[in-house]
């Protein structure tokens, strides 16, 4: 039997991923009391499997409290896994130690939500951004500074900008000094948190022009994180739908907004609201009741059950577990849709 | 054509801080008609919330409305007593917040909140409260309405909150409703379930509504009329299809083209160049001079007036000013 698993595997032979992620699991302790014997566990994360390819930027969405940013905080090493691999360029980032992790670490950068507060607000943005340039002693000197003044060029910050500190700016600004930073070292992967939530549309456009325009001039891939679907659609390759801890859908934009396979995904996507008034009346209207269960104690069986509309009895006893339904189409459900509805109107 | 229930002329609001006099809001006018949902669109600190807080009567200190008239059936609101507007409030015109949170107590349950509300405005008995509130949380869509009654707004989800805001809001079947971004802090599902509430309620009751929100996807599914704000002042004012149909204004094109579109197959965005300017900083020709692509010197040292430029369109943009012309 093991043999035979082996061999189909050097029969397929496996394509070489940036990042792959296999069976990650964070459960945060959450025993309330001191001498409780039974200690109770928050399932964030839950065994979620899935890779990203060189150059592509994976989409993860979902509600609130979903574990989006608790896989990408797992990913850069910010938080401990409760189990699971994190395979970054084929190595076991936990098998990593010293200067061999500092440096596969420096390949992995993160822009976060909101700038202002990881933004050190007693350091000038120069300093900001020569900071990891310097611990990492990639330049200094005159070398420095010029790295500095054109990574703020990429980033489309003034150079008469540099002696100021991050509260003198704005969002957008900040976000670009947060940008900066995170490719100073050009680094492999950049985890994006929401790095357009708090922007006005017409900032949110400004960075993610620039994103798309740094991805492409420094062969950048990206985790682009957020609940915001639009932006999701607009950056990403392939994207990954998260529901209590668990991928629920994971597959190219095209098929998930085309044509869904799974509930949730079908729901979440008609809860978007169209920019376009002449569609109001003949979209198709699905209103997913009700809130997510808190993942300290989700639903028996599939965790969408208790609000999904097509919910049978096998849903709530047995788990369904992500297959791929289609080529390079993976989806976690009993009763993958069959004509799932998208959004995608074709002008 | 039908009344105005409400109708603003000319609203001036002025903080007056350290340094300096802040023109939050700025000549702004409009209308709007019985069973009538309009939009305040506009990116932060263009003087949404202000203008809405304006009609409330809640404007506090250094704030201050200078100029201006906010006709509310007919009577002025920056005239009348406290007293009277106290009256108003919460009956006639009721708000609802982004965060509501912050606008529910912590200290009382639910269900103390909302009767001690229709109490104070429909003369109820505590009895009587209770039920109405019971009703009113059920008819918001609250799954067992009685067990909410009696907990405290941190027990429960933000979309359960922003229902409880509601249901408050409408106990009293206020003519107006003004509702300054209800579903900006909700997740998708959200605020689906709340857009679907508001809906149906403008159906059942034709009451008005304000809705602030810089969603223009919520804007096309819920309003008939858009109001367009920038630094202060209304810069576009037209029919929800012509907006996102036939912009006028170079800003109204610009936040709709650096909107990502979820429908379409391709979308490439445009965006506008730069911030919006602190308020007062402009104080020659056009406020959106910095940013837009199509300025002339005239934009530089003259500023436009808010025009009609065919019939329910206004515009205010200096390429207009012989006719319409295509941007
Ligand atoms: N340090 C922690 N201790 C306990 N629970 C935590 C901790 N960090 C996160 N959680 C919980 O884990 C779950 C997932 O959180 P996470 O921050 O990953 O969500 P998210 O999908 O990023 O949500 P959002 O869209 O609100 O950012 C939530 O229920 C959250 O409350
Ligand atoms: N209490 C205040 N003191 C001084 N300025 C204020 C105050 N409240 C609002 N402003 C200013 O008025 C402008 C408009 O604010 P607001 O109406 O809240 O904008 P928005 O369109 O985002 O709702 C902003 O520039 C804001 O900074
Ligand atoms: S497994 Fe059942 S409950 Fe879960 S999404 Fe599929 S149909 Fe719905
Ligand atoms: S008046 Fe001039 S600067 Fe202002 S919006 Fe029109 S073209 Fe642009
Ligand atoms: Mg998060
Ligand atoms: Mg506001």
């Amino acid at each position: 039997m093991v043999q035979k698993l082996e061999q189909v595997e050097t029969q397929t032979k496996k394509e070489e991923y940036l990042l792959e992620v296999k069976g990650l699991k964070k459960y945060f302790d959450v025993t309330e009391g001191l001498f409780k014997k039974e200690r109770q566990y928050l399932r964030a994360v839950d065994n979620i499997d899935f890779f990203v390819r060189q150059g592509e930027t994976l989409g993860i969405v979902g509600e609130s409290g979903c574990g989006k940013s608790t896989t990408g905080n797992l990913i850069m090493q910010l938080l401990d896994k409760t189990e699971g691999e994190i395979i970054f360029e084929g190595v076991d980032l936990s098998k990593l130690k010293g200067e061999a992790l500092r440096k596969k670490r420096a390949e992995i950068q993160m822009i976060f939500q909101d700038p202002f507060s990881s933004l050190n607000p007693r350091m000038r943005v120069f300093d900001i951004i020569a900071e990891p340039l310097k611990t990492h002693g990639v330049a200094k000197g005159k070398e420095l500074e010029n790295q500095v003044y054109e990574l703020m060029d990429v980033v489309g910050l003034d150079r008469s900008y540099a002696r100021r500190y991050p509260h003198e700016f704005s969002g957008g600004q900040r976000q670009r000094i947060g940008i900066a930073r995170a490719i100073a070292l050009k680094p492999k992967l950049i985890i994006c948190d929401e790095p357009v939530s708090a922007l006005d549309v017409s900032i949110q456009s400004q960075i993610l022009n620039l994103m798309s325009k740094l991805q492409k001039e420094f062969q950048l891939t990206y985790i682009f994180i957020a609940h915001g679907l639009p932006a999701v659609k607009h950056i990403s390759d392939r994207v990954a739908v998260m529901y209590l801890g668990k991928i629920v859908e994971i597959t190219t934009k095209e098929k998930l907004f085309d044509q869904p396979l799974h509930p949730y995904t079908e729901g979440l996507l008609a809860a978007v609201p169209i920019p376009d008034p002449t569609l109001r009346d003949q979209k198709h209207r699905i209103i997913i009741e009700g809130d997510m269960p808190s993942p300290a104690n989700p639903p028996s069986g599939c965790r969408f059950h208790t609000r999904c509309p097509y919910a049978q009895d096998k849903c709530r006893s047995e788990e369904p577990s992500l297959i791929e339904e289609k080529p390079d189409h993976f989806v976690a459900c009993h009763f993958p849709l069959e004509k799932g509805h998208g959004v995608l109107i074709e002008k | 054509m039908t009344e105005a229930l409400l109708e603003v002329k000319d609203l001036k609001t002025y903080f007056h801080t350290e340094n300096g006099v802040v023109p939050s809001v700025d000549g702004v006018s409009f209308s709007i008609k019985k069973g009538e949902t309009i939009a305040v669109v506009g990116e932060s600190g263009s003087g949404k919330s202000v203008t809405s807080l304006s009609i409330m009567g809640l404007v506090g200190s250094p704030g201050k409305i200078v100029d201006g008239k906010i006709l509310f059936e007919g009577k002025d609101l920056t005239t009348i007593s406290n007293r009277d507007m106290r009256k108003l409030r919460g009956n006639e015109i009721a708000m609802i917040f982004q965060e509501p949170l912050t606008s529910l107590n912590p200290l009382f349950t639910v269900g103390n909140q909302i009767s001690e509300s229709i109490k104070l405005h429909q003369k109820a008995s505590k009895e009587e409260a209770k039920v109405k509130s019971i009703e009113m949380l059920r008819k918001v869509g609250i799954p067992r309405p009685e067990k909410v009654y009696s907990s405290y707004p941190h027990m429960l989800s933000g979309g359960m909150r922003q229902r409880v805001m509601i249901a408050m809001a409408l106990s009293c079947n206020p003519k107006l409703l003004i509702a300054d971004e209800p579903t900006t802090a909700l997740d998708v599902t959200i605020q689906a379930q709340i857009l679907q509430l508001m809906r149906n309620l403008i159906h059942e009751n034709d009451t008005s509504i304000m809705l602030i929100t810089h969603d223009l996807g919520v804007v096309a599914e819920m309003v008939d009329t858009v109001i367009v704000m920038y630094a202060g002042q209304v810069v576009e004012y037209t029919d929800v299809y012509t907006i996102f149909k036939e912009p006028k204004h170079p800003y109204t094109k610009g936040l709709l083209d650096s909107t990502p579109k979820i429908h379409e197959l391709k979308d490439e965005l445009q965006s506008i160049e730069g911030t919006v300017p602190a308020p007062g900083t402009i104080t020659k020709g056009c406020r959106f001079q910095t940013r837009c692509p199509l300025a002339t010197s005239k934009c530089f040292s003259e500023e436009p007036e808010l025009k009609e430029i065919r019939p329910n369109h206004q515009v205010r943009c200096w390429l207009h000013e012989e006719g319409e012309v295509a941007i």
